[in-house]
């Protein structure tokens, strides 16, 4: 799977005088944990298969500070953006992308304070205006008639407003959009923000990644689609725990698209 | 003897005016005890989010049905407050509904205020059901016991109270026209307090004379009863709705302040010049709390939304860790720090405008650190707020205090952070290993 993928690092590409039109910022957890690294390389063979100049800071790069800032530690989260914003002023980046919300909402909202201004895109935005732009057109058919249900990630949705790109490219695959009754402005969270993730959750009835899955499997879904590596953790698990896993799978959305392409 | 009637009218009025005035000021005192936020100057912005959100309700009708039944109370109250001027300028000149002159004018006012009664009634009475018989889930949480779920009642009975007493004076008024008793001239129509004329029919026209007076006094006595009952009570958001959407928040709903204190500190530390070891300068000022433990440390335009809060309950109702069992409820944040800023404001009473340290805070005597670590962040309160509330944005600035104060983060997180601040991943990765996801598969 892993033959032909060519990601350049941004070092590598400064040491040939050259400059990546989009610098991706891959994030902790597309770089390090197993389900969303699959996420990563589906984005990436988008990009490879688009003909996309990008580069990304692997060793150079490091947490935005999210979970920091979060949890209330403003301190951490903002020598991690100051350290970060140095590297990235260094390599004069203008444009980023992310397949992670959180390193978007960061990145683009609270970065710019602390001297790094930048162009941020989220990854199915880049997506849709590859599509747009017609250097990306998806023949297979894999998912025609699929029943597919989105999940919106808070930090893209209510967060950031952005709602469309995703559903757009869910109809690009000629499957069957289905809506849960709490969407968009009203969608539930997955419960990993804020830092939940890395916490076991308080005292209460039930956890809210099951609350949400239930929602997800009222539509009878084939798929259930997400666009943050963490709501794709915690729809996952939720599968699981109601088994579900040999009927419906959790998929980004760029995996989707890349699958559909049979990239 | 002639003028008693205006003079009382005039002492009545004048002193519920000035127990109102006393009482704005001590909210604006109350509020201004807060910090200044970091406000965006975009007024052209403010002015279209008051007149879309507040004038016109624009997220109250996100729920239909409770959205409608409020545009009908909002509407019915604004309006027939016209009424209200037309029965000051009677009570101080000792006139007699001196805008008949206006004619058809005047008859379609008073027809339009009569209908709009009516709605304001049937609304209320769906209000009062939804609470106390349909019971809807988000009017009986916890933080709804006693006092919240006493004035909520209060508020409708008082609201049903008045505009009964504005159809009996329009019914008694129009009985009295119907017998041509001197000062009764011929004006309004009546179209809903017609119907309540055969009630007064056979009576004595001078019984019939003083209901007409008491429901006339009784009307706008209640009136003012009622806005000085607003400062005690959450009913505050008809007059706070406003301020309170224009200094809402512009950014996008993800977007967190950074704290300018912190990037000090942070520019010090990364500066390759500083002196680590230096005393602090003569005049250095003390350096600044960090997040917020009580409700002084909270900007003004926080507390501000603590008293436009009516506690209609859509933020806890939507908030994924309340829908879960968690002990967390927006809402609860936000009548906690009201109830907390009332305190520090009756301490201030009663010490001569001076906070004296009462021994108590905002963190642990009202809220509790199980409610703070229990946020998604996911901002759906803030999203179903109707006047613009963020109880987001209380919640971390209680967890800044937590953690940069009192290094008091549950242990999960503390090693999430010293993950980060070690390898710069939440997880115990070594940053070097980046980029391995290239050649796996």
């Amino acid at each position: 799977m892993s033959e032909g993928i060519k990601v350049p690092t941004m070092a590598s590409l400064f040491a040939e005088g050259k400059q990546p039109e989009v610098l991706f910022w891959v994030g902790c957890a597309g770089s390090f944990d197993d389900r969303a690294k699959k996420i990563t390389r589906a984005f990436v063979k988008i990009l490879n298969k688009a003909d996309v100049s990008f580069a990304v800071l692997g060793t150079e790069e490091s947490c935005t500070g999210d979970p920091a800032k979060r949890a209330g530690n403003e301190f951490l989260f903002q020598m991690q953006a100051v350290t970060n914003i140095e590297v990235m002023n260094a390599y004069e980046v203008k444009k980023i992308v992310t397949t992670c919300p959180h390193c978007f909402n960061t990145i683009k909202n609270e970065y710019p304070g602390l001297g790094g201004e930048y162009e941020v895109i989220h990854h199915t935005q880049l997506i849709n205006q590859l599509f747009e732009e017609g250097r990306l057109s998806l023949e297979g058919g894999s998912y025609k008639g699929k029943r597919i249900t989105y999940h919106d990630p808070c930090y893209l949705g209510r967060a950031n407003n952005i709602y469309q790109a995703p559903r757009d490219l869910i109809q690009k695959l000629d499957a069957e959009l289905v809506e849960m009754k709490n969407c968009r402005k009203r969608g539930l969270c997955c419960g990993a923000g804020g830092s939940q993730m890395f916490k076991d959750a308080e005292k209460g009835d039930k956890e809210v990644n099951i609350a949400r899955t239930e929602e997800a499997l009222e539509t009878k879904p084939d798929i259930i689609a997400a666009a943050c590596p963490f709501c794709n953790t915690m729809m996952t698990d939720g599968v699981k725990i109601k088994e579900k896993e040999a009927s419906i799978v959790v998929k980004d959305i760029a995996e989707l698209i890349a699958g559909a392409d049979d990239l | 003897m002639e003028y008693l009637p205006n003079i009382s009218f005039a002492i009545v009025l004048v002193a519920g005016i000035a127990f109102f005035r006393r009482n704005v000021l001590r909210l604006i005192r109350n509020i201004k005890l807060g910090k200044e936020p970091q406000l965006e100057k975009d007024n052209t912005q403010r002015w279209k989010n008051m007149a879309r959100i507040a004038l016109g309700q624009s997220k109250m009708v996100v729920r239909p049905v409770s959205g409608i039944m409020h545009i009908l109370v909002y509407v019915g109250f604004v309006i027939i407050n016209i009424e209200v001027l037309e029965i000051i300028i009677d009570g101080l000149l000792g006139t007699h509904r001196i805008f008949a002159g206006l004619g058809p004018i005047y008859d379609f006012l008073i027809a339009s205020f009569e209908i709009l009664a009516l709605l304001v009634i049937i609304a209320v009475v769906v209000f009062w059901l939804r609470r106390n018989i349909i019971r809807v889930k988000r009017f009986i949480k916890p933080e709804m016991k006693g006092w919240p779920k006493r004035d909520a009642d209060l508020i409708l009975y008082i609201e049903v109270v008045l505009m009964f007493l504005f159809l009996t004076m329009n019914a008694t008024d129009a009985q009295l026209q119907a017998l041509s008793v001197e000062g009764y001239a011929q004006a309004g129509a009546f179209p809903v307090s017609q119907f309540m004329m055969p009630w007064y029919e056979g009576m004595e026209t001078a019984s019939i004379i003083m209901i007409e007076r008491a429901a006339w006094w009784l009307h706008i006595v209640g009136i003012l009863v009622f806005l000085n009952y607003l400062y005690y009570s959450k009913h505050l958001h008809i007059l706070l709705a406003f301020p309170n959407t224009f200094y809402g928040s512009l950014k996008p709903k993800g977007q967190l302040d950074n704290l300018e204190a912190v990037t000090k500190e942070v520019q010090l530390m990364m500066d390759p010049n500083a002196d680590p070891f230096a005393a602090p300068a003569e005049d250095a000022e003390t350096p600044e709390k960090f997040g917020a433990s009580d409700v002084m440390d909270l900007k003004w335009t926080q507390l501000l939304s603590a008293y436009t809060c009516t506690e209609c309950g859509r933020c806890t109702s939507e908030c994924p860790a309340n829908q879960t069992g968690k002990k967390l409820s927006p809402r609860k944040i936000m009548m906690d720090t009201r109830d907390r800023l009332e305190e520090v404001g009756q301490n201030m009473n009663v010490n001569a405008g001076k906070f004296v340290d009462d021994g108590k805070q905002l963190l642990d005597d009202y809220i509790s650190r199980e409610e703070l670590w229990a946020c998604t962040s996911c901002n759906a309160c803030v999203e179903a707020c109707p006047v613009s509330i963020d109880p987001l944005s209380i919640i971390m600035d209680m967890r800044q205090y937590l953690v940069m104060e009192q290094s008091a983060a549950p242990a999960e997180l503390n090693q999430m952070m010293s993950n980060v601040e070690n390898n710069g991943a939440p997880w115990p990765f070594n940053q070097m290993d980046r980029l391995n996801w290239v050649n796996e598969s």
